[in-house]
């Protein structure tokens, strides 16, 4: 009871620190606008999905890959966030308050959840303006596209321990930035976010087939209806759903407790 | 019965640093110790192994009555910290931090609210409470520091330096706190580099050199320790030294000591003022000029160069000029330093 309670009330400050620094956020919003924005104009009339090279197809195809790329590089802000408290006398005072030890970085993963709802919504709304139409391919409806989200936030979520292990595990604020941002490019490109991955080199599909954020990139074009849904066999392809559910959950599951550990052990 | 702060044989290694090499402590409820030391010396190490937030290699340490290594989380509810680095979120405002800590006090969230209140007016902060702290002064931040340690008013505080890097003005202001709370009862166990600040606020002062409390007792007993009182004259020849050596070899109970280049002689003395107007007579009859004479009663800094044979302010200065960074990889290497 107390460790949720706790968590909530760490949240609560990262929230009131968010809202502090505006500029963060809009940041955090400018940049998947204009991959939206470049993506579906630059790239748009040369890329082939399923087949067709229409320019709406790509388009159509695209948005389930940025939303996913943009929920991921909440990885960053949480990891400079966490990095940031520990390098400041404040993380001596949670340290010797009696409140749950892993509150601290709950708090701050859920504040962060919070900020990618937010992101992914004003995404959303850009997407439909530049002519996102769910259902473009396969009918769906609000409950499945709900779910879409839902998955992404999810995934969100997960990668955001990711980055409390990242940001408990360097020395400044910068680094964790750049350290939870420079993989996520390979991941979330040798993946079938941006490209057709049937298309890709038969050495580098498997991969991109096995990669965990291509589950939930699969799962969302098949619940939001989309173009481009792999025809694969591998099992994340074909139930990506389920694989998109099972990979966030072990991704908290592990590095929760391996960032609870090192928070503890930090500093000693 | 052992005291509301009791610690035994401490021992705390960082790879080959010996941080901690067996401390004792003891404090009486209700008292203030002083833990003296130049950087380095294991000063915020001891602090951090007794508020939980280091495991101690081995010994032992009770805090309040309850085991630390044993039961941390009550420990923890027993205890205020304040430490050396303000310890607020800069972006929250004061009367934010001050709430946060309640509720993770474990305060119900109209309990915080009220503790926040009184304690922005005791602290004189309720002008700022709604301004983000990173537009505070230094001194408005370790008072609101402190104010934190104090949400639940615990019966044991510990303060890792809380005045180093203030003005003399801002110190003076978080004595002034300090003496209150401490005249409420509560127990409190004080780090500093700054002797007049034991000589101020402690009952009992620890000396503490390279991870061992090398004497404790009060101001007075320390002081004697060193012995009585000095004469202490400046010559203003340097080639009057020997003669100037002379007269006060004749006065003094023990040898005189001589620094050449800031042509500076010290003998111990017992006499006082009038045997100071001797020696003055004596030297002028000689025909010595002098600079400077005076009598020297002696203060901590030098109960601490006698104890440790080395002056501990070369460090503190440094320290002053260093006011941020991560107070846990600081003590290592600072330690590293001092065993060189």
């Amino acid at each position: 009871m107390s460790a949720l309670n706790d968590s909530l009330v760490i949240a609560h400050r990262n929230l009131i620190r968010m809202s502090r620094i505006p500029e963060m956020i809009i940041f955090g919003l400018i940049q998947p606008i204009m991959f939206v924005v470049l993506f579906t104009y630059v790239f748009g009339g040369s890329m082939t999905v399923g087949g067709s090279t229409d320019p709406d197809v790509y388009k159509n195809f695209l948005m389930a890959g940025i939303f996913a790329q943009t929920v991921t590089f909440a990885t960053a802000g949480a990891g400079a966030g966490i990095a940031d408290d520990m390098h400041k006398g404040l993380v001596d005072r949670f340290r010797s308050l009696p409140m749950a030890r892993g509150a601290v970085l709950t708090g701050r993963t859920l504040a962060d959840l919070v900020q990618t709802a937010v992101t992914l919504f004003v995404l959303a709304i850009v997407a439909l303006l530049v002519g996102w139409r769910p259902g473009f391919e396969n009918p769906t409806n609000v409950g499945k596209v709900l779910a879409g989200f839902g998955l992404l936030l999810l995934l969100g979520y997960a990668f955001t321990w990711i980055g409390a292990l990242i940001g408990l595990s360097v020395r400044t604020p910068e680094a964790a930035t750049s350290g939870g941002l420079i993989w996520l490019f390979p991941v979330t490109f040798i993946s079938n976010a941006f490209v057709d991955s049937s298309q890709m080199a038969s050495w580098l599909q498997p991969i991109a087939e096995w990669n965990p954020f291509s589950a939930t990139v699969q799962a969302c074009r098949m619940l939001f209806g989309d173009p481009g849904v792999s025809q694969s066999d591998a099992f994340p392809m074909a139930h990506p759903v389920w694989a998109s559910l099972l990979y966030s959950v072990v991704i908290v599951a592990i590095f929760r407790t391996l960032a609870v550990r090192k928070y503890r052990s930090a500093t000693a | 019965m052992p005291g509301a702060i009791h610690a035994e044989g401490l021992v705390k290694t960082f790879g080959d640093v010996k941080a901690l090499d067996g401390v004792d402590l003891d404090v009486p409820e209700g008292t203030v110790l002083g833990l003296l030391g130049p950087n380095g010396a294991g000063k915020t190490t001891t602090v951090r192994c007794l508020t939980t937030l280091l495991r101690p290699d081995s010994g032992t340490a009770v805090v309040a009555g309850i085991d630390v290594l044993k039961h941390p989380d009550a420990v923890r509810r027993n205890i205020g910290l304040s430490g050396q680095f303000a310890a607020v979120d800069e972006y929250l405002t004061g009367r934010e931090n001050l709430q946060m800590v309640g509720r993770l006090y474990q305060l119900k969230a109209a309990a915080a609210k009220a503790r926040a209140e009184e304690l922005l007016e005791q602290f004189h902060l309720v002008d700022a409470a709604d301004r983000p702290t990173k537009t505070y002064s230094g001194g408005m931040r370790r008072r609101l520091d402190l104010a934190a340690a104090l949400v639940v008013s615990p019966p044991v505080m510990f303060m890792d330096e809380p005045t180093t890097g203030l003005d003399p003005r801002n110190r003076q202001q978080l004595w002034e706190v300090i003496k209150q709370l401490v005249s409420g009862g509560t127990t409190l166990l004080l780090t500093t580099q700054y002797l007049e600040e034991a000589d101020h606020l402690a009952h009992d002062i620890a000396v503490v050199d390279q991870g061992r409390v090398i004497a404790q007792g009060t101001s007075d007993q320390l002081k004697a320790r060193t012995g009585g009182e000095r004469v202490e004259v400046v010559v203003h020849e340097r080639e009057h030294i020997p003669t100037a050596a002379e007269v006060l070899r004749g006065f003094g109970k023990g040898d005189t000591t001589v620094e050449e280049h800031t042509r500076k002689l010290t003998v111990p003395v017992t006499g006082g003022a009038k045997l100071l107007a001797e020696v003055i007579r004596e030297l002028d009859t000689r025909g010595i000029e002098i600079d400077d004479i005076g009598l020297r009663r002696p203060t901590l800094d030098d109960v601490f160069l006698s104890l440790t044979g080395h002056v501990a302010e070369l460090t503190a200065e440094e320290n002053g000029a260093n006011g941020s960074g991560d107070p846990a990889a600081k003590e290592p290497r600072q330690q590293k330093e001092a065993a060189k």
